[in-house]
């Protein structure tokens, strides 16, 4: 029968491997669905994998996907190396998405392209503000973060749906609830003429490389990560517990707000009801497929983003549900959490019995 | 010829980086006290695992009173009459011993039989147990009392132990011993695993000795000598460690009444400690596990900083309250007693480790907390590895790929190398191989010479004995006077561990009352223990 | 008056989702295992039971409709966490962000359908009690089953051999190894009927409490059930009690708004969450008291050949 042998070393080969792995597992799944349902698996596939990318329009389209999801997962990628499992990025997303809308609703005729600075430095506060709440709660009375963030994911898509149907009401807009359109003025810059693409990407890609330089050249980010690795080392080495739990916490709430802000003053142009996208949770699995390293992320967050799209092509072409799209990412975590394994172990033949 | 209770033959059993026993072979007669010598990595462990069933040989076969058997796991070892002690114990600790035990047993035993024949048992063999306490409240000595009557219940006909007596002081260790030999002399056969020289001397009527996974020897202990033992142990006389008399200089740490409550319910409180630790000296603290030596260590080394603010000072400064960074600045260096985990993190490598304790190749401190120079890292990780001779694959290996002992080397290595003022290091050479104890020890000793202040913790008294110039015990959280290694004797020694010193310091005292009347010397102490 | 007893009653309905669910977790727990998938395996199982429902017409086949899917994800769950040693956390949240959309996906179809009208359950005699009957005779006959379930529960795990076994190889699975117990089968079997259970609280969801399928319908009370777990001190009786409180808070909202208190709607749906939050922080406020009662082992990994 089968049997897992421990490697005396992880290996290299798999180290990188098992995502390949994971994804074409996930590929299968997906052709063998595709059919279960009737849908030729081929164009199903090709709705994932071929058209994100097929010409410079897709690609923005892809970029554009891919920001929110890289921002938040790096933000992620600080909290989960350090062992504090903030799971409640969608709702830091929301809070962000609401200060940052809170402020381009103030904007008026007089105002001038400068607002989008302050917009996107209140998304990145009401992140912290909302992450913030997670880490006092841990600090103060120990609870556990998992569940405080998630809880408060509620709580936040309840605010939003208050102030949209209350309070911040497009006055104009047919009782729907929504806020206005924000000014053109708020609009976050594009990058490119005939593309959505912002410099929210460029964003993204400055935070990659901060990221990089903070895990493996800053002595913070080494503490943070001995606390996630051996606490009791940390503990050893004099590493703060409790700053290593608001760094994180913090970190990854304003990157999350800050996707938040980047949306609703970007593409989505107002505060709606359909602003929580999922966003923080993809990020999840995006932080994971990625190994928690800012480059792996780029990847990770490429590949989600065409899950995301192909699921909406599948939609309008195939007449799928757009719900497709979680199931793919959960799959996607699945296999890889269960490839992971032959980094460390072997699979081996072994007969029964012994001596 | 009567037959062997246990025949092991040409054993064999490889895993993915080591060849832990090769072509074993072993004998065990019936009422025979048969002693398992090797030092830490010669595959006893491995060897007793395979006689229990927990882990299945890759060749050889095993026969029991003559019969050859498969035994594939613990329940069928026990049902043929094998029982095993281990070192660390399979105790559950919210339950009660009785629970513990019936766990440990067959399953058509109810719950009251058991607790019947375990006061039955106890009684019998003169082990001091209630049956209804929840395991965690109990003593180490006590807990492993647990598992010998668990062990005992079963009517075995071979017993295994396993280390049994790092855990114990020298008088319960003569206790056991009266046990084991009254098991003995009812025929169970006994397989006793240590490294103790002496102990096997003692106790047993003969030996296989085992090293890097072969065995070396079989031999009669109560007619060896230690040094004959040693050799065919480690192939060669124990090295011998040079003592110089040291006078020594001003008091670098002071301990003053620290008081401190448990952290959690399973601790131990410690009682108004008070020491002194002068430039120059090794001072040692003697004691078996959980009497507080965890605690004490925490709040030196400043991962606890709930002392009381003047309680603890170091080069004269109060270090009370300050945490393990500001503690290190002051000159103090400490090498825990866990090293995978606490010491260093197994998935890092050994420059990334040394900057756990080390700031030198940290520039810009005070931005973000400082950017980290890897090429220096490495560089003095490099330095650390030749230096203190750690077998390492270079300053990238990770830290769990090294062995116990080159990892312990590598430890005490990067805290010695910082010219530390005080150094403390608690179980220094505990699972080290006997080469790596000997050098460890050996520059706890040159760092002293040097002028350091040093404190050592350990359970192991033979250790205690060559390195420390003074010495004291704790016991239940409360510290004894301390005592200079020219007058301690592993009996008075044991008689402290379980805290009756205060009769010891009466006498002390009265003798030195007797001097200074009559003007003669009092007589000296007892003897140094046997090496 | 009578507007409490249909409180009270009401209550018992919706703890009984939450304690169901967070009976499973327990012993889930008990063995040393957190299974953060909860809310996906509940999803699942509620459009496995509704879907059954709709097909078949009969509610038991949707209750076990429900269990079985409960404890495929759960047994899916148990081996990778179990023999592969994947992080519990992470492989928790692949299975709720799996279930979250293979859920949405299947259902899409059952949208709009609709199931045959639930039949009302009275006990004989003591449903007539005035005030109390309505209160608590009134209920499906899971909601009392749930009440035995825990009473199960707690002689097997404190007055049985067994139950010491799988208390213990929660306390440390080494030990238990090294006695010879076969402690991934123990977890396995623990983990697939935990699975089950919060699979039939999915079910119990979409089939008697709210007899319809919605996206996302289960809204957190798989969150809210493992918090339970935590508050509850890992132990059943007070695992009822609690489940009971977070249904009175949730129904509190319905009550408040149906008397009328003037606060708009969304903040009165924030209460089971905010509740959870402030519970949790009350609770977790000494961490001694957690970790005396947490099993020793609680979401570490396993290694049997060290």
């Amino acid at each position: 029968m089968l049997k897992l042998e421990a490697r005396p070393e992880p290996s290299k080969i798999w180290t990188y491997g098992s995502p390949v792995l994971a994804l074409l597992i996930t590929v299968l799944i997906g052709a063998v669905m595709f059919s279960a349902l009737g849908k030729d698996p081929v164009k199903g596939l090709e709705m994932f994998f071929w058209l994100p990318i097929h010409n410079a329009y897709a690609l923005g389209e892809l970029l554009v996907k891919a920001t929110p999801l890289l921002i938040i997962a790096l933000g992620l990628a600080v909290c989960f190396r350090s062992n504090v499992w903030n799971i409640g990025a969608e709702g830091q997303y929301i809070i962000g998405a609401i200060f940052a809308g809170g402020v381009a609703l103030l904007a008026d005729a007089s105002s001038t392209r400068w607002i989008v600075l302050p917009i996107l430095l209140a998304g990145v506060l009401g992140g912290m503000v909302w992450a913030g709440i997670t880490a006092l709660l841990r600090d103060r009375f120990h609870a556990n973060e998992i569940l405080v963030s998630l809880m408060l994911v509620y709580v936040a898509v309840q605010l939003l749906s208050y102030l949209v149907g209350g309070p911040w009401k497009d006055p104009m807009g047919f009782n729907f609830p929504q806020t206005k359109t924000f000014e053109s003025v708020t609009r976050i810059p594009r990058l490119f003429d005939g593309s959505r693409v912002s410099i929210g990407a460029l964003l993204a890609l400055f935070s990659v490389a901060a990221l990089w330089v903070f895990l493996f050249r800053t002595r913070s980010g080494f503490a943070l990560q001995v606390g996630g690795l051996a606490p009791a080392a940390a503990r050893y080495a004099g590493f703060s517990s409790r700053k290593a739990l608001w760094m994180a916490l913090l970190m990854s709430g304003g990157a999350a707000g800050l996707a938040g802000a980047l949306e609703v003053a970007g593409p989505i142009g107002q505060l709606t009801l359909y602003v929580p996208a999922g966003y923080g949770f993809a990020a999840i699995i995006v932080a994971f497929v990625g190994r928690l390293h800012p480059v792996g992320m780029v990847f990770s967050a490429i590949l989600m983003s065409m899950f995301y799209i192909g699921g909406e092509m599948a939609q309008s072409r195939l007449g799928l549900t757009k719900s497709l799209t979680g199931v793919f990412q959960g799959l996607l975590l699945f296999s890889l959490l269960a490839c992971d394994t032959l980094v460390n172990y072997r699979l081996k033949w072994r007969t029964r019995g012994g001596a | 010829m009567p037959t062997p209770r246990l025949q092991l033959k040409r054993i064999t059993k490889r895993y993915p980086s080591v060849v832990a026993n090769s072509e074993v072979s072993l004998t065990v007669m019936p009422g025979e006290t048969h002693a398992v010598l090797g030092e830490n990595g010669a595959g006893k462990s491995t060897l007793m695992k395979i006689i229990y069933g927990s882990v299945k040989p890759d060749e050889g076969s095993v026969q029991f009173n003559g019969q050859v058997v498969h035994i594939k796991n613990p329940q069928e070892a026990r049902a043929l009459g094998i029982s095993m002690v281990f070192q660390h114990f399979s105790l559950f600790d919210t339950i009660t011993v009785a629970e513990n035990v019936w766990l440990g047993l067959n399953k058509n035993l109810s719950l009251q039989q058991v607790t019947q024949s375990i006061v039955a048992k106890a009684t019998e063999y003169g082990l001091d147990i209630d049956p209804l306490r929840p395991v965690h409240t109990l003593s180490v000595g006590e807990m492993q009392r647990v598992e010998i009557i668990r062990a005992l219940l079963t009517n075995p006909q071979l017993l295994i132990l396993d280390e049994p007596t790092s855990v114990l002081t020298p008088q319960a260790v003569d206790k056991l011993f009266v046990v084991l030999k009254k098991l003995a002399s009812e025929g169970c056969s006994i397989l006793y695993i240590s490294h103790k020289l002496h102990e096997i001397r003692e106790l047993c009527t003969a030996c296989t000795v085992l090293r890097g996974g072969k065995v070396t020897g079989v031999c009669n202990p109560s007619q060896e000598s230690n040094a004959s033992l040693s050799k065919l142990m480690i192939g060669a006389e124990p090295p011998q460690l040079t003592h110089r008399a040291q006078k020594p200089g001003a008091a670098v740490l002071t301990l003053q009444n620290l008081i401190l409550p448990r952290e959690d319910q399973f601790g131990v409180d410690i009682e108004g400690v008070s020491l002194q630790v002068c430039a120059g000296e090794v001072v040692g603290i003697a004691g078996v596990s959980g009497n507080g030596q965890k605690e004490l260590l925490y709040a030196l080394s400043g991962e606890d900083v709930r002392a009381k603010p003047g309680t603890i000072h170091i080069g004269g400064v109060d270090a009370s309250r300050l945490h393990p960074g500001q503690r290190r600045k002051l000159g103090l260096h400490f090498v825990p007693e866990e090293r995978l985990g606490r010491g260093a993190v197994p998935t890092l490598g050994l420059a990334h480790n040394m900057l756990l304790s080390r700031q030198e190749a940290i520039a810009w401190p005070k931005f973000g907390g400082g950017w980290i120079r890897v090429k220096q890292l490495e560089r003095h990780a490099a330095e650390i590895i030749a230096r203190f001779k750690v077998k390492a694959g270079g300053p990238r290996s990770l830290a769990r790929s090294l062995s116990g002992g080159n990892l312990q080397k590598f430890i005490v290595g990067r805290e010695i190398d910082a010219n530390p003022k005080l150094f403390i290091v608690s179980q220094p050479t505990w699972g080290v191989d006997v080469g790596a104890a000997a050098q460890i020890r050996g520059a706890i000793l040159a760092l002293r010479d040097a002028g350091c202040a040093v404190l050592v913790v350990s359970e192991e008294l033979d250790e205690l004995f060559e390195v420390s110039d003074r010495l004291h015990v704790i016991s239940r959280g409360q510290l004894s006077p301390s005592v200079p290694i020219a007058e301690a004797t592993v009996e008075k020694i044991g008689e402290w561990m379980s805290g009756l010193w205060d009769d010891d310091v009466q006498q002390h005292l009265a003798e030195l009352e007797g001097m200074a009347i009559v003007g003669e010397p009092a007589q000296s102490g007892g003897q140094h223990a046997q090496a | 008056m009578e507007s409490y007893a249909l409180l009270l009653a009401a209550t018992l309905n919706a703890g009984t989702v939450l304690a169901i669910a967070s009976l499973g977790l327990l012993i889930n727990e008990k063995v040393g295992i957190v299974n953060l998938g909860a809310e996906g395996m509940m999803l699942c199982a509620a459009i496995a039971g509704f879907a059954t429902v709709v097909s078949t017409g009969n509610d038991w086949l949707g209750f076990a409709a429900g269990m079985g899917v409960g404890a495929l994800l759960a047994a899916i769950f148990g081996l990778l966490v179990i023999w592969l040693n994947t992080n519990q956390y992470a492989t928790g949240l692949a299975l709720t962000l799996f279930g979250t959309g293979f859920s949405a996906f299947v259902g899409t179809s059952f949208v709009q359908a609709k199931i045959p009208e639930r039949t009302s359950f009275a006990v004989p005699y003591l449903s007539d009690i005035p005030w109390f009957g309505p209160a608590l005779f009134r209920h499906h006959p899971l909601v009392y089953v749930t009440v035995l379930m825990a009473l199960a529960l707690i002689w097997f795990m404190y007055r049985t051999r067994n139950g010491l076994v799988m208390r213990s190889v929660g306390e440390s699975p080494e030990s238990a190894h090294a006695l010879g117990y076969p402690v991934r089968r123990i977890r396995l079997l623990a983990v697939v009927a935990g699975g089950a259970l919060c699979g039939l609280a999915g079910a119990y969801l979409s089939v008697i409490y709210t007899p319809l399928w919605v996206e996302g319908m289960v809204a957190g009370k798989g969150w809210i059930a493992l918090a339970l777990t935590t508050f509850a001190t890992w132990r059943p009786a007070r695992v009822l009690l609690g489940a009971y409180l977070f249904g009175g808070v949730t129904m509190l909202q319905f009550h408040l708004q149906g008397i009328g208190v003037d606060v708009p709607s969304q903040f009165l749906s924030m209460l089971p969450y905010l509740a959870t939050i402030l519970v949790l922080a009350l609770i977790s406020r000494n961490p001694q008291w957690i970790r005396i009662n947490m099993p020793t082992s609680l979401g570490k990994p396993f290694y049997p050949g060290a």
